[in-house]
């Protein structure tokens, strides 16, 4: 499948077809587990077509992948359906234009918060959600808490896929430190960033205004030490004994990073790592397969592995994941064909083949894709096999809201940690200042 | 009779004109229905968006939510957002330094271009590079001058030199991070200000030079009585311009620090974009941009009025 990336470049257009026929082959001739399920009923309206918005790809299999899955629909079911690929940024303001004007694409394929800022105005995707479900072995947690409505049954939107952070970390500079694998515990893993500073490759952690690092490194240690920002019902609980714990951990961890991860934006850690001046950071797996797929940095690669962040207090791994979900505006004009679209792309036939495309860059949210080739086709990516069975979800632990989407882009969390790893503020200044902020956001 | 009979068909032919036809004719009309386009182009591209600013301040908007009118209620958290002051320090400071650095270097530069030089043309144009360059272009260069572990600085100074240990942390406290933005805005605006100013210099008579050298006088003197009061016109101007564009710069600091680290490298122009767009607060990311406004109105005014004083410029004292 390597092949694929590294001749994107120059990518022939015969070489990009026989690939995609090859791995379309390979993916059909898996056997993905069904359970029989009646799908619901969606006669779909006579002249109907579709627009369909959805975040731009991740590598170039993504896009070929999914168009061809759009066209067998458009084939199969005579609807013609235009896809656009839009910038990662540009998904949001789009959507609000949609649900306020009632005019734009008829399928979103948005962020993870989206469907929830928008709750009153989607149609229910209840009977989609269900008989994928019932189909695919269920759905696995993040899924699920993303894709219903807070403390209700009813599915808002279809999660299509989630990325998410683990550590990625070279075995070679562990080793050397004296660990078999990464521990688990806050103790030793601040251990094992000692030692990784001392023999000269140390680890980081991006502290600077990174949307996606950033709130990761604040997420993992606040999680980790069992504090969260908001409570059940959606108040702020972030003044608490864990979370000045959490602050005193960093302060001892934070020296032991290699220097300058206060600036550090998002694709700052994947520099450093690739340039081999830090060793141990969280990444989604594009890092893992830029260094594999580049001849140069392939020695890389092959001593790097993946691993959950460390658990520390919390019961389950301290992570999140970052989620594509489809949702359908009351306001559209071909509610079945948009809803028969969504499901159709869901289905095994068309899935698999996307999911294996996609190399691992996008974990499946129905349970039965743990069988897919993908997750065997390279053991270091087995962890992401996973990626959706993660227990926390931004704004955790409150319902999933348009503050707490504010919360991480104006890096309230952040912002606490890296003043106190900056010696700007005390943990109790630094945790009254993230308070007052959050406390105007979730008003 | 002949004559009379006709001059009187004559005039009756010529009927009442029209009422559009007179109404065109009227002067005050004509000139108002002449301005329109403009004033409706006026409307739709300035005012109303400005407009739209300015109320989007007094409400409580959201991305995807239409405000309600909360009137001053923006303001009162500004104001107690300590977040906010630093951007209004560090937007003034970032504005005064750059400004200085600015034009003391244009200045100079413009001088120096403005000798017989051997290939002036090409210098000149040369000079213009930074300015020409896109700034989100120049502010990546930057950012990978500044980079923590890249830095070709810290290269050159550890490395090649040998003369520190450790590499520069440019970007990741808060002092040096506010340095090297104001560097990097300084190498951009220079050319700016050394064209414009060599402009100047090259309106001013080569006779006045040659009178004052009859006259015995000293390099200095010639800069000082005859250069910067004939060049202080364009001064004004010049400064008005670099002013505003350094106070409401955004992508040099936007593209290298995102306002970091911990908010303190953040432009009042800066913390408008991040709460307004990522962070979806329109309203109060409409009120940090109305807020800059007195701020410019101030520093236009004074450029204006202290600095294009007409009898100052030429040499007399202010009544």
């Amino acid at each position: 499948m390597v092949h694929i990336i590294t001749r994107r470049g120059a990518l022939a257009l015969g070489a990009g077809a026989a690939a995609m026929m090859a791995l379309r082959e390979e993916a059909a001739a898996q056997q993905i587990p069904t359970q029989p399920a009646d799908p619901p009923r969606l006669p779909i309206e006579s002249g109907a077509s579709l627009r369909v918005i959805r975040p731009a790809r991740f590598v170039a299999p993504d896009e070929e992948f999914f168009r061809a899955n759009t066209e067998k629909f458009s084939k199969q079911f005579n609807v013609p359906v235009r896809v656009d690929f839009v910038g990662w940024e540009d998904i949001r303001p789009q959507t609000a234009v949609l649900a306020n004007t009632g005019t734009g694409p008829d399928v979103v394929i948005g962020w993870s918060d989206d469907p929830h800022i928008y709750a009153d105005k989607l149609h229910d995707l209840s009977d989609v959600a269900e008989y994928l479900g019932k189909k695919y072995g269920g759905w696995q947690f993040l899924a699920e808490k993303y894709g219903k409505r807070h403390r209700t049954n009813n599915w808002i939107a279809i999660p299509l896929g989630g990325s998410t952070g683990p550590l990625v970390y070279r075995i070679s500079a562990v080793k050397e430190a004296g660990f078999d694998k990464i521990p688990e515990d806050h103790a030793g893993f601040l251990q094992l960033c000692k030692r990784m500073k001392e023999i000269g490759k140390p680890a980081g952690f991006a502290l600077g205004n990174a949307v996606g690092d950033g709130n990761g490194t604040a997420n993992w240690l606040t999680w980790s030490f069992n504090s969260f920002l908001t409570d059940e019902d959606g108040k702020v609980a972030i003044n608490q004994p864990a979370t000045i714990r959490a602050l005193e951990y960093l302060k001892e961890l934070y020296p032991t990073f290699v220097p300058g991860t206060l600036s550090w934006l998002d694709p700052t850690n994947n520099r450093a790592y690739a340039a081999q001046e830090c060793w141990m950071t969280p990444n989604g797996v594009s890092l893992y397969f830029a260094l594999k797929n580049d001849p140069n940095t392939r020695h890389i690669a092959e001593d790097t592995d993946h691993a959950n962040l460390p658990r520390g207090l919390a019961p389950d791994a301290p992570q999140s994941a970052t989620i594509i979900n489809a949702m359908v505006f009351k306001s559209v004009r071909y509610p079945n064909a948009a809803k028969a679209y969504i499901q159709f792309m869901m289905e095994a036939e068309q899935y698999n083949p996307w999911l294996t495309a996609c190399l691992g860059y996008w974990s499946h949210p129905l349970k039965a894709y743990d069988a897919s080739a993908v997750w065997t086709s390279d053991p270091k990516i087995a962890l992401y096999r996973r990626g959706l069975d993660y227990r926390y979800w931004s704004g955790y632990k409150g319902p999933i809201t348009a503050a707490s989407g504010t919360a991480a882009s104006e890096y309230v969390l952040v912002q606490m940690y890296a003043s106190v790893a900056a010696g700007q503020a005390t943990p109790q200044q630094a945790v009254q200042e993230a308070e007052r902020r959050a406390r105007r956001i979730f008003r | 009779m002949d004559a009379t009979a006709s001059a009187i068909a004559w005039t009756r032919e010529r009927a009442q004109p029209w009422w559009l036809v007179r109404l065109f004719d009227w002067k005050p009309f004509l000139i108002f229905a002449c301005m329109l386009p403009a004033v409706g182009l006026l409307m739709v591209f300035l005012t109303y968006p400005l407009g739209l600013g300015i109320w989007l301040a007094f409400t409580d908007a959201t991305i995807g939510r239409d405000g309600r009118w909360v009137g001053l209620e923006n303001f009162i958290w500004l104001a107690e957002d300590p977040i906010f002051w630093s951007s209004v320090f560090y937007s003034v400071f970032y504005t005064a330094v750059a400004t200085v650095g600015k034009f003391g270097l244009g200045l100079w530069l413009a001088l120096l271009l403005n000798n017989h030089i051997p290939f002036k043309s090409l210098l000149r144009a040369i000079v213009l590079l930074p300015w020409i360059v896109p700034t989100v272009l120049s502010a990546i260069a930057f950012w990978w001058i500044y980079d923590a572990q890249f830095s070709v600085i810290s290269w050159f100074v550890v490395d090649v030199l040998g003369l520190r240990d450790t590499y520069f942390d440019f970007l990741g406290s808060t002092w040096p991070a506010r340095w090297s933005l104001i560097a990097a805005n300084i190498w951009r605006g220079i050319p700016f200000v050394a064209i414009t100013l060599l402009a100047g210099l090259q309106t001013i008579s080569p006779s006045l030079y040659e009178a004052a050298l009859l006259d015995g006088s000293t390099g200095w003197q010639r800069f000082r009585y005859i250069t910067f009061p004939l060049l202080l016109p364009i001064l004004a101007i010049v400064m008005t311009f670099s002013i505003i564009f350094t106070f409401t710069d955004f992508q040099l600091v936007y593209a290298i620090t995102r306002g970091g680290p911990v908010n303190s490298t953040h432009l009042m122009a800066t913390l408008a974009f991040q709460r307004g767009i990522p962070g979806g607060q329109l309203a109060e990311g409409a009120a940090i941009a109305v807020a800059m406004v007195p701020f410019l109105v101030f520093a236009t005014l004074f450029s204006y009025f202290a600095l294009a004083r007409r009898k100052w410029q030429q040499g007399e004292s202010n009544d």
